[in-house]
Formats: structure tokens, sequence, C-alpha cells
């Protein structure tokens, strides 16, 4: 399983760990596989049309996955994912 | 009889090549080394362009680090003509330059003829004292520390990440340190807000910022706004600076400070903070990704609790502001690699930190753009703007 690494916004989500392990071929079936051990996570990942939101970054280790091939990118067991929305505080 | 000092110095002159200042000016850099041997004030206060200096008192252990070469030709002056005529007979009779002439009526002559002359930067005794940490390490040095007094660095918010970085940056010695920042003191502030004073609360935080940078570095030249940025001031506020280091505590700001920026081609040091955790990045225009590039649109305000809503662990701005300050050292002086095109997370609890590669998108709506097409109209708009800021408040 890949680690996916939570946003402090998304933390109170999945119980407010900073990193948890979900399985998936590839980008976009890790994070449903996120979604449904969390269900929380869902509306704040996924539009209603099932597109990630597009003020979510996530990245393959340390590469944005919108230069990979997106949802669609491979993962592997030993990937770290990592979930970026933007932060404004100052 | 031994010959007075007078008969000395003509009998070596009558020896020695002297040449006119106008034949000096007429081989400037044809393969000419000019050699300055005056004293190190005299150099500084002002000297031919070109020229290098090795005192006279020190010319026989310096000559060979300025002229390597023996058969160059070598025009040594002085301030009159005297000194480097003495010192053109030593070079040839002493250490076997074979092509030296000395300049006749030395630099007072060239400055009569109203040549250009050159006067050096320096830095007064006080400021030799102050920065001495500088000047001993060599990727800042005399050059880096002159580049910190004339950067002018401007500072959006006087707040969490704005306080750390303000009092760095004004003992580092940059010259003018612009502040924005409409908001006063508050005790709650003062947690993490280390700029600003217990019995300064009520104050506006430029002027409690501008006491204790002063307090610090008189040098410093602050200049305040205590506004808001918005689409109709920002140009004329930002126009000038050097680096802006973005501390802000809201999107519609970054946004907009993203795209006057873009236009402005002024790079931006960012960083934000929440709970244990902050990001940092640099965003030069052009020549790595902008804030677009990173973050196409702002997240829903649920999603994007401010440190007002939220908390934030008060060293925590103390740690992102100081990488700022860095970033800002680094961008002006030129040293080392800025964080362009890397996006670093700090997460305070594991004392972890993560880098990410940030790439440019040649979609962005602003910086895909010429900037001269980077419209009024279009500055720190996004997608459901109004929206978004209605439920922001």
């Amino acid at each position: 399983m890949a680690t996916v690494k939570i946003p402090p916004v998304l933390r109170p989500s999945v119980g407010g760990e900073k990193e948890v392990q979900a399985a998936g071929e590839d980008v976009g079936a890790v994070l449903h596989s996120l979604a449904e051990q969390h269900p929380d996570t869902q509306s704040q990942l996924f539009s209603g049309e099932g597109q990630l939101n597009r003020y979510v970054n996530v990245y393959l280790n340390d590469e944005d996955v919108r230069v990979l091939d997106g949802l669609q990118t491979s993962v592997s067991e030993s990937d770290t994912l990592v979930i970026l929305p933007a932060m404004a505080g100052g | 009889m031994s010959p007075t000092g007078a008969e000395v110095i003509r009998k070596i002159r009558s020896q020695v090549e002297e040449v006119d200042p106008s034949e000096v000016r007429e081989h400037l850099g044809n393969g000419v080394v000019l050699v300055d041997v005056r004293e190190s004030e005299e150099w500084d206060a002002g000297h031919i362009p070109g020229a290098k200096h090795v005192p006279r008192g020190y010319l026989e252990s310096r000559i060979e680090g300025a002229v390597a070469d023996r058969d160059q030709r070598v025009v040594v002056y002085c301030a009159s003509g005297q000194r480097s005529a003495l010192a053109a007979n030593t070079l040839r009779e002493q250490l076997g330059y074979g092509n030296v002439a000395s300049m006749n009526g030395g630099i007072t002559l060239w400055k009569d003829r109203g040549y250009d002359v050159e006067v050096p930067k320096s830095l007064t005794k006080e400021q030799r004292e102050r920065y001495s940490r500088h000047l001993l390490v060599p990727e800042i040095g005399l050059e880096g520390q002159t580049k910190l007094l004339e950067a002018k660095v401007l500072l959006l918010g006087a707040g969490g990440l704005g306080s750390p970085t303000a009092l760095y940056l004004a003992a580092a010695g940059v010259g003018t340190l612009g502040i924005v920042d409409d908001d006063e003191v508050d005790l709650s502030n003062l947690q993490r807000q280390v700029i600003h004073t217990t019995d300064r609360i009520g104050v506006p935080k430029v002027d409690s910022a501008e006491e204790s940078i002063k307090a610090i570095n008189p040098g410093v030249d602050v200049r305040k706004y205590q506004v808001r940025l918005y689409a109709s001031n920002i140009m004329e506020i930002i126009e000038g600076y050097d680096v802006i280091v973005d501390g802000v505590d809201n999107f519609p700001t970054r946004y907009l400070l993203n795209d006057a920026t873009v236009r402005l081609g002024i790079p931006v040091v960012s960083a934000s903070i929440l709970g244990f955790d902050g990001q940092l990045s640099v965003f030069a225009p052009h020549e790595g990704p902008c804030y677009r590039c990173l973050y196409p649109v702002p997240p829903p305000a649920d999603m994007a609790p401010s440190c007002g809503a939220n908390g934030v662990l008060g060293v925590l701005p103390g740690t992102m502001g100081l990488l700022q300050a860095t970033e800002v050292i680094k961008l002006v002086t030129g040293a080392g690699e800025p964080l362009i095109g890397r996006l670093l997370l700090y997460e305070a609890l594991g004392a972890t930190f993560t880098e990410l590669k940030v790439r440019r998108d040649p979609e962005c709506a602003i910086c895909s753009k010429d900037p001269s097409e980077i419209s009024d109209d279009e500055l720190g708009v996004f997608p459901d703007y109004e929206a978004f800021c209605a439920a922001a408040g």
C-alpha cells in the first residue's frame, strides 16, 4: 500500500493522522480508496462529478501528478502521495 | 655631501619614462595595466576606472598579484606623479618590469582634464563593524553587503511571518524596508509577532514595526503603507521594489500580489502557515513558476481556515519567516540556489521537511502571457472570486 501524507485541513477527516496507508494501482485508485476508508475526505478531494478538485494538488513523491499522468499515474507500494491544498495563513 | 630628497626625486624622474594622462586614456584597455600606488583612503576617494590598487608601501609584496607578466606594459600613477615615478623606478630597477611608465601630473591632472573617475562603494567605520560577520563570509563580503544596503524589500504584512523577517532583514542591513499592513497591534498577536511589544497594543503595526526596526538598525529606511492592497493601489506601492516578501493572511491578496508581480517582474518570497505546518517557495516571474502555476484556484473557505480561526504554533511563523529572510538575502546577493520551482513543506510536530517540485504551467492564466498583456481588470481575479470573498467575509 502506498503512503498518503495528509495536510492539516484534512487530518480531522482521517482521525487526526498525518499519514495513512491506502491501496491502489494508480493515483485515482489510491485516493478513492482513501475516500472509502475516510468518507469525510470524499467531498474535499472530489467534485460531485468525481473529478479531483482543482484546488487540491497531488504529488507522487516530489512530482505534481498534473505533469505525470494525472489520476492515471501508476503508484507502487513504496511511493508516497502528498495531498496539498493551498494555505493562506500568515 | 648627500643629495637632498628633492634632488633624488628629480634624478629618478629624469630616468623614468613619463606619459601624459591623455596618452594613458587613449591606451586604456589596450593591454596596458594601470596601477594606482596611493594610500587606501586616496583610492577610496576616487580612482581611474579599471586601475589596480597597489599602495606604494606594499609594492614589492603585492605587485605580482596585480601584474604577473614582467613584460606587460605598466603605467603607474599617484596624486601628482612623484610617488608613481619612484614606484616605476622600483618596478624597473629592482623587480625586473621592463616596460614601465609613470603618469605625469597624477590623478590631479587626470581630473583637471575632466576624465572619468570611479568612486568605489565603501562602508563607513560603523558599517564595517556592524556587518563585520557578513564581510567575513565569502558568499556575502563587501560586494554582497553593498547589494543589501542598496536593496529595496517590501514586506506584505507585519504579522507572524513579517515580524521575524523584518527584524532579521533590518539587522542584515537591507537599505530600504517597505511594510504594508493596515492592522493595529492586538494582545493576541504577541504570542508570535515578535516585532511588536505589549506597550504598543493598539498602535498601528507599521509604526510599531518601524520602532523595532530603527532600534536594531537606525540606518534602515522604513517606508510605511498603512493600507490594504487592492487592484487599485497595488501597482504604485510595489513598483520599484527588488524583492517582495509575502506573509499575508488571505487568498485574494496572494493572487493579487502574484498577478501584479508577474506584470512587473518582481520576485516574491512566499510563505504560509497553519497549525504546525508551513509552506515556502520563491516565485521568480518567467524564470520559474508563479503562485497560480502552483495553485490555479484557491480552496473553498472550509478548506482554508485562517490562523485566527484554527490557531498556529507561535514559533512556526518564526521558523518560516526566517527561511523567507534567508531567501531574500540569497536573491539580493546572488548567493546560493534560491527556492525557485521548489516548494518546501515543514511539519513541526514530526520535525520533517518535504521538498516538492513546482513546474511552470504553460497554460497559466497569468504568467503564460506577455507581462504587458496583463490588464488591470485581471489583477487578483480567479473563478468564483466574488463568491469566495463573500464566504470569506
